[in-house]
C-alpha cells in the first residue's frame, strides 16, 4: 500500500501561535490560528494532484510544509517511504534535491539583478553539482530548451524585466527542473498568465510530466483548469480535506455541500444569463482559522447544517466509492 | 429596452509617450453604451482594456495622453473641459469607477465612515448627520450593515472591501459605473455574490456599467454586449447571445480566446491555446494587428488594417474574413 505513493501525509497540521495580551499570558491562555489543521492524503508516482481551496484555507501553508519551509505542528510527511517530518540540515539538503517548487508570481519569483543564467546556475551551485562551467552551461541550455525557450543562448543573458509573464513562468519551470526533481510543487503557476497563454504552459508542464517522470502537487482555486490537468483532487475548507477524488468524482458528482457550492459558482462562458441572478447556495465568507466553529466546521455556511452538524464530533473523510472520499455526515441526504 | 444612449464613445485615442517611442495603448476606439446597459470590455493584458477606462475618467496615468476623440456622456462632449471642471461636475456624479483590487483602494489609517464622509463632503455640501444617513442608505444597497462604518479596511474581508468601494461609487448617483476587474481577486463564492450584488443595483437603480475583465466566462454573466480588444483596437462587438451563443463569435482573436477559457462542465482533456503573444505596441505588425497568431490570416491581412464592420445586427467585427463571408 505503502510504496505507491510517493509523497504521503498524515494528519499534518499547522497551527500558528498568535500573540497574546498580558492578561491571556497572566492566564496561561494560548491561542492559534489552525492554518491546517489535520490533513492527509498520499500523492502517487507519475499524478498530478491537485489542493482547492479559497484563500485562506490552508492549501499553501500544505504545500510550504510538503516543501520543509514550514516546520509541522503535528502529523507526519513521508517521502519514498521514508519519514522526513524532522530532518538535520544534511538531509533536508537532500530532500530539496529531490522536491522544487514554482511560485505563484513569476515577477517576484526571481531575483531582478540576476541574470537568466545565474538564475538557472543557483540550484546547480548550491548542491555542487556539474564540476565545471561547461558541463553546466550545457544543462541550462538543456534546461532551456526543454521549457521551449529557443535560443537559449539568447536568453541566458537576459534580465527578468526583459521577459513576458509567460516566458518567467518558462524559465520558474526551468529552474525547478534543473537539479531532476521527483517531485514539483506548483502554487498557482497559471494563475497571473494570460488567458491565451494559460493553456499553453499547462500543456507544457504536462509534457514534462511524462517526459521526466515527474509528480505534480498542484494548488489552485480554479476548478476549471484543475478539471482537464489534474488526475486526483482534494477540496480544502479552514484546514481540513472535505472531499477528494478525480475530476470527475469531484465536478459531476460532487458530494460535499462545500464542493457543490464551488461548482455552482464557477462561471461558464455561455449565452443566455445576463438577467438571471444567480444562485449561489453559501453565504457569507470563510471564517477565521482563528476562530474555527464546533462540530463540523462548515455548518455556519452549510444550507442543509442541523443541530447534529453542531454537536456531533466532525465529520471524518470517509470513503464513498472508488477511491471518492468525503468528509459530511449527512451527504446521503442531500 | 430603453434605446437612449448614457454614452458614446468616439475614435478614442491614448498614446504613451515613453522614452522609447509612443505606445499607442488606445488607438481609435468607438463604442456607446445605452441606458440600463452593461457593456463588457474584455482583452488580454496589455489590451488597453484599463488604459480606456481611465481615459473615460481623463485620468490617463503619465506619460500617457488623450491624443484625440469625444467622449460624449448624454450627449455633452466631456473632452474640452477643464481638470477643475472635470473634478467638480464630471468625475463620480457622472462617471465612476470601481478599481481593481478593492483591498488596496481603501486608506488603511482611515475608518470606513471617514473614507466615505470624505467622498461625500467633498462633492456635496452636507452636514455630518446627513452624510451618515446617505453612508447607510448605501451600505444598505450593497448589502453591507451600518456597524463597520467604524472598521478599518483591514478589519474587513476582501468581499466587504469591494462593497464598500462599490457603495462609494453609488454616493453621487453617476450615469455610469466603469468596474475594472472587481472580482478578480476574489474567490469564486464571494464572486458570484458581487456579481449578484452588481446585477441587482441594476436593475434597481438603472445604473449603466461597463464592466473591464480579462476573464470571458465572467463577462458571459454580467454583460449584455460585449466588445473584444486586442492590442489597442476594439475588433469585436456583439451582444451576450452573438459572443456566446450556439453561432459563435465572428472574430478568429474571439473565438480562439473562447476556446481558451476553460469550461468546467465539459469533458475536454486538452485545452486549445494562441500560440504566440500579444504584440509590441512600440512597433505593431502591419495590417490586422492579429495576423501574426491567426490561423486563417490572408495575404490582405497583413497589408490593409480591418476596420469594424457591421456583420449581423448590432454583431461588429474587424476582420477581413468575416467581410468576405458575408
Amino acid at each position: 500500500m505503502n510504496s505507491e505513493y510517493l509523497v504521503e501525509v498524515k494528519d499534518l497540521k499547522k497551527w500558528f501561535p498568535v500573540r497574546r495580551d498580558f492578561s491571556q499570558v497572566i492566564k496561561k491562555e494560548r491561542k492559534f490560528v489552525k492554518a491546517v489543521d489535520g490533513v492527509s492524503f498520499g500523492i502517487k508516482k507519475g499524478e498530478i494532484f491537485a489542493l482547492i481551496g479559497e484563500s485562506g484555507c490552508g492549501k499553501t501553508t500544505t504545500a510550504k510544509m510538503i516543501m520543509k519551509l514550514h516546520e509541522a505542528t503535528a502529523g507526519q510527511l513521508i517521502f519514498e517511504n521514508n519519514d522526513v517530518t524532522n530532518v538535520d540540515k544534511k538531509r533536508l539538503l537532500e530532500y530539496r534535491k529531490e522536491v522544487q517548487m514554482i511560485f505563484q508570481d513569476p515577477y517576484a519569483s526571481m531575483n531582478p539583478r540576476f541574470k537568466v543564467r545565474d538564475v538557472l546556475e543557483e540550484p546547480l551551485l548550491i548542491h555542487k553539482l556539474y564540476a565545471d562551467r561547461d558541463e553546466r552551461l550545457e544543462k541550462m541550455k538543456d534546461g532551456l530548451s526543454k521549457v521551449k525557450i529557443t535560443p537559449p543562448e539568447e536568453f541566458l543573458e537576459r534580465y527578468p524585466h526583459m521577459l513576458s509573464g509567460g516566458q518567467r513562468q518558462r524559465i520558474a519551470t526551468a529552474r525547478s527542473l534543473m537539479l531532476s526533481p521527483k517531485l514539483v510543487v506548483m502554487d498557482e503557476p497559471v494563475s497571473m498568465i494570460d488567458l491565451s497563454t494559460r493553456a499553453e504552459i499547462l500543456y507544457m508542464l504536462k509534457e514534462l510530466k511524462n517526459e521526466m517522470d515527474l509528480t505534480y502537487l498542484y494548488i489552485t482555486h480554479d476548478l476549471s483548469t484543475a478539471r482537464y490537468f489534474t488526475d486526483r483532487i482534494a477540496v480544502m475548507y479552514l484546514g481540513k480535506v472535505v472531499e477528494m477524488g478525480t475530476p470527475e468524482q469531484i465536478i459531476d458528482n460532487s458530494l460535499h455541500p462545500y464542493t457543490k457550492a464551488l461548482i455552482a459558482a464557477v462561471c461558464e462562458p455561455k449565452s443566455g444569463k445576463v438577467n438571471i441572478v444567480k444562485e449561489v447556495p453559501i453565504k457569507g465568507e470563510i471564517p477565521s482559522a482563528a476562530n474555527i466553529p464546533q462540530g463540523c466546521r462548515f455548518h455556519p455556511r452549510c444550507p442543509y447544517a442541523k443541530p447534529s452538524c453542531i454537536s456531533n464530533p466532525e465529520p471524518k473523510l470517509i470513503e464513498h466509492n472508488n477511491d471518492h472520499f468525503v468528509a459530511c455526515d449527512r451527504y446521503k441526504e442531500i | 429596452m430603453n434605446m437612449e444612449k448614457v454614452l458614446e464613445v468616439k475614435n478614442l485615442k491614448m498614446y504613451y509617450f515613453t522614452s522609447k517611442g509612443v505606445v499607442k495603448a488606445v488607438d481609435d476606439i468607438s463604442f456607446e453604451l445605452k441606458k440600463g446597459e452593461t457593456l463588457g470590455l474584455v482583452g488580454e493584458s496589455g489590451c488597453g482594456k484599463t488604459t480606456t477606462g481611465f481615459s473615460l475618467l481623463k485620468m490617463p496615468s503619465p506619460p500617457g495622453k488623450i491624443v484625440g476623440g469625444q467622449i460624449l456622456i448624454n450627449g455633452e462632449d466631456i473632452m474640452p473641459l477643464s481638470e477643475n471642471e472635470m473634478r467638480k461636475s464630471v468625475r463620480w456624479q457622472k462617471i465612476a469607477m470601481v478599481f481593481q483590487g478593492a483591498m488596496n483602494c481603501l486608506t488603511p489609517v482611515y475608518t470606513i465612515e471617514r473614507q466615505m464622509m470624505e467622498t461625500l463632503q467633498l462633492h456635496k455640501p452636507m452636514s455630518k448627520e446627513e452624510a451618515r444617513e446617505t453612508m447607510k442608505k448605501y451600505l444598505g444597497y450593497v448589502g453591507l450593515s451600518e456597524d463597520i462604518l467604524k472598521r478599518y479596511p483591514h478589519e474587513l474581508s476582501g468581499g466587504m472591501k469591494q462593497r464598500v468601494t462599490i457603495a462609494m461609487a453609488l454616493f453621487l448617483e453617476p450615469e455610469v459605473i466603469i468596474c475594472d476587474e472587481p472580482t478578480t481577486a476574489l474567490d469564486v463564492v464571494v464572486q458570484a455574490q458581487i456579481i449578484n450584488l452588481l446585477k441587482d443595483l441594476k436593475e434597481k437603480l438603472k445604473l449603466s456599467f461597463i464592466f473591464i475583465t480579462h476573464d470571458l466566462a465572467t463577462e458571459a454573466e454580467v454583460s449584455d454586449r460585449i466588445a473584444v480588444m486586442y492590442a489597442g483596437k476594439i475588433v469585436e462587438v456583439g451582444t451576450n447571445q452573438q459572443i456566446y451563443g450556439e453561432q459563435g463569435p465572428a472574430h478568429p482573436y474571439t473565438q480562439k480566446l473562447l476556446g481558451a477559457t476553460p469550461k468546467l462542465h465539459e469533458n475536454v482533456k486538452e485545452l486549445a491555446f494562441i500560440p504566440g503573444t500579444p504584440p509590441d505596441l512600440l512597433e505593431p505588425p502591419t495590417g490586422c494587428r492579429f495576423h501574426p497568431r491567426c490561423p486563417v490570416a490572408m495575404e490582405k491581412c497583413k497589408k490593409e488594417e480591418p476596420i469594424l464592420n457591421e456583420i449581423e445586427p448590432n454583431h461588429f467585427a474587424a476582420c477581413w474574413r468575416c467581410l468576405n463571408e458575408q
